[in-house]
């Protein structure tokens, strides 16, 4: 299935492409001369990427604006955009964690961004491509959605719901032919990291997205990137929740 | 939320190294808003740190990195003319247009240079003598002020602003976009013809032939001593035609054009590596190696043959290196260069092969390092009393009414910068029109005194 649908000429949603892993995935499928359609909240972000990618790829791209959070929305916004061959989930949100432990607005915004946003949109991308039978269907997760951590569990824990709802996503399609990848990034040198100190393997979203658009070609179910958070997760998911609670970081 | 956090930068030549407030914006808004925030009292923007010394530094003070907004904005396929965020760095134009028959009109010795860096710093290339530098090719650019204010300059809107921003080092505003219109060719391939000479009388008289070849450099051989000072490789080119392709018997696609794999330089050489045996065999070698003749080169090997290899500024060691690049007008060169030149090579300090290059006239930007004559660039050690020795080339440099390029510079001093610069006042009246309170400055405009050594105002 994944011949027909991915390749020159395609057509490829990216959904929070003005993000610092989107920009680049974005351009590492214009350089592959896919045809592109981005959305996003920041028109005027919208509007200059996507004369960047036209003149790069030499390629046909269309900007819709999307805002997450507004539910009722996306039904009418994937209609929109529904010609696509696939679709790459690429918005959330990174809340300093200690503002979102007190602040329950700035809480529930990074829950549901990161959660809800993304199921309540799957939700209807799923439906169709079910009843085309064709699609890839891509979502950015985390690393950090594995095992929950101290000082990071609120963006952990929605993160990893969103995981957990790949998977079931990945097997309900699965016999229509529609495929799921899940994509797990460690640290990633954006503009959400910026400034933070002692990130373990920081890495460059020029390598990032070439993981995924790698990943996608073969049809992946998950891609970890770089690719030893595979191992250092296969790991610590062998560490007791009694030793667990006591590791700070 | 603090934008901006404490990082240590260096530039090129990894001397000096300073602490740095650095902030990265992925958004225009993000910029402008960085340009105005109080967290910090002046703020400089910074592309890919390719300049050698402290041009790029500001010492714990802001640094705007502009490579995030490095957005194409719009291409005219009939004139060439590109649109294009100041944070596009050569490779990205180079990848994307070389294969569309298109390239840059002015090439620097690196292509890892952003727009806005080669605009501030008035680049030019190994055709200098031809078409001049970037500022040539430059339609428009807007500037970002202190006061957030955008401005929009060209030769006639704006022009004060236009001249001294271009060579201007960053000091009067943050570029955030500009337009350049580049050149057609019909192949990525240079022809490229050599010819070696045995002193430095030979290397001028082969520059004087040159005012009808395109590019044209020379390698020198800058611990060659006796007969033999100043002899060099005269390397000369020219963008190949589809017919020089065919009589050369080539195959494949006339522009196919890839960014190479840079093979990276691991971890810092140790001290020892270069010194002046080391530095004299392979000089020695370079020079044998090449013999008269003319050939096919890609654009890689011939524009950059630095860049193949990553990081090659480690190979000087962890305690960095200076380039000392000056020019000299033509009444006085050859006086002057024998004079640098014999200094150079009796000093014992390791130089590497250096370049000398020939010039065109200077151009109206006030701190352009451009003018009609011969240009010396080398790089040598941070070793012990480099300060003392570049100061005293400083003073053969002067004294033969040349000038250093401040791209490279991390050494001069404000007094001579001033005698190298008498267009400094004029410089610094536009700037004070632009930035009355100082709000752009760097570690380098105060030491030169460009801005006041007290910082911000």
């Amino acid at each position: 299935m994944i011949e027909k649908t991915f390749g020159k000429g395609c057509r490829v949603l990216v959904v929070g492409a003005t993000s610092g892993i989107a920009k680049e995935l974005c351009r590492e499928f214009a350089r592959h001369g896919f045809n592109l359609v981005l959305a996003a909240r920041d028109e005027e972000e919208l509007a200059i990427l996507g004369a960047d990618l036209k003149i790069r790829g030499n390629v046909e791209v269309r900007v819709v604006t999307f805002d997450a959070l507004d539910y009722d929305s996306h039904p009418a916004f994937w209609e929109s955009c529904s010609d696509v061959d696939g679709v790459v989930c690429c918005f959330g949100v990174l809340t300093d964690e200690a503002t979102a432990r007190r602040d329950p607005k700035a809480c529930r915004v990074l829950i549901e961004t990161n959660y809800n946003a993304n199921v309540s949109l799957l939700n209807e991308v799923a439906n169709s491509f079910e009843e085309r039978k064709r699609g890839f269907i891509c979502v950015l997760s985390t690393v950090a959605g594995e095992r929950a951590r101290r000082s990071n569990y609120l963006y952990g824990s929605a993160k990893g719901g969103l995981t957990a709802y790949t998977e079931g996503l990945r097997s309900r399609l699965f016999p229509a032919g529609v495929s799921v990848t899940t994509v797990k990034p460690g640290p990633v040198d954006t503009g959400m990291t910026f400034g933070m100190d002692k990130l373990p393997l920081l890495a460059p979203p020029e390598k990032v997205a070439s993981d995924i658009y790698r990943g996608l070609r073969r049809g992946a179910d998950v891609v970890w990137t770089p690719a030893p958070w595979r191992i250092i997760m296969g790991l610590l998911r062998f560490v007791p929740a009694s030793l667990w609670k006591r590791m700070d970081f | 939320m603090l934008r901006f956090s404490p990082r240590e930068l260096e530039g090129w030549g990894r001397f000096p190294r300073q602490t740095c407030q650095v902030a990265r914006p992925e958004k225009r808004r993000a910029l402008q808003e960085l340009v105005q925030s109080s967290e910090v009292p002046s703020v400089l923007a910074r592309g890919l740190g390719r300049a050698y010394g402290d041009a790029a530094l500001n010492e714990n003070e802001g640094i705007v990195l502009g490579e995030k907004l490095d957005r194409f904005l719009d291409f005219d396929s009939e004139t060439g003319v590109l649109h294009l965020e100041a944070g596009v760095a050569n490779p990205q134009i180079l990848e994307t247009f070389v294969p569309r028959g298109w390239t840059l009109p002015v090439i620097p010795g690196t292509k890892f240079v952003t727009v806005g860096g080669a605009l501030a710093s008035d680049v030019h290339g190994k055709n200098h003598h031809r078409v001049g530098t970037i500022f040539n090719f430059v339609e428009e650019f807007e500037l970002l002020l202190a006061s957030g204010e955008t401005i929009v300059c060209s030769k006639t809107q704006n022009p004060e602003a236009f001249r001294a921003t271009i060579g201007g080092m960053g000091l009067t505003g943050i570029i955030t976009t500009a337009k350049l219109k580049l050149e057609r060719i019909e192949t990525a391939q240079i022809q490229v013809r050599t010819q070696r000479t045995q002193n430095l009388a030979q290397t001028l008289e082969g520059f004087g032939s040159d005012s009808d070849t395109t590019y044209s450099v020379a390698w020198i051989d800058c611990l060659a001593s006796g007969d033999n000072l100043g002899r060099s490789v005269l390397i000369r080119g020219e963008h190949a035609t589809l017919q020089d392709l065919a009589k050369a018997g080539f195959e494949g696609e006339p522009l196919d054009y890839e960014l190479p794999k840079a093979k990276k330089v691991p971890r810092d050489f140790p001290d020892f590596a270069l010194n002046p045996m080391s530095v004299k065999a392979f000089n020695a070698i370079y020079y044998a190696q090449h013999t008269d003749g003319v050939q096919l080169e890609g654009m890689e090997p011939y524009f950059w043959p630095l860049d193949a290899v990553g990081g090659w500024n480690k190979i000087y060691g962890a305690r960095g290196f200076v380039q000392y690049h000056c020019i000299l007008p033509f009444e006085s060169s050859r006086e002057g260069l024998t004079k640098l030149l014999e200094r150079i090579s009796s000093s014992g300090r390791a130089a590497f092969l250096a370049v000398l290059k020939l010039y065109g006239p200077e151009n109206k930007s006030p701190l352009s390092f451009p003018l009609a004559g011969h240009s010396l660039a080398l790089d040598l050690p941070a070793t012990e009393g480099i300060v003392e020795f570049c100061r005293e080339l400083d003073s053969i440099t002067v004294e033969h009414g040349g000038r250093n390029y401040l791209a490279k510079d991390s050494t001069l001093d404000a007094a001579t910068f001033a005698q190298m610069y008498p267009r400094l006042p004029e410089f610094q009246a536009i700037k004070s029109q632009l930035d009355p309170q100082n709000r752009f400055q760097s570690s380098l405009s105060r030491r030169l005194g460009i801005t006041p050594a007290g910082g911000a105002q």
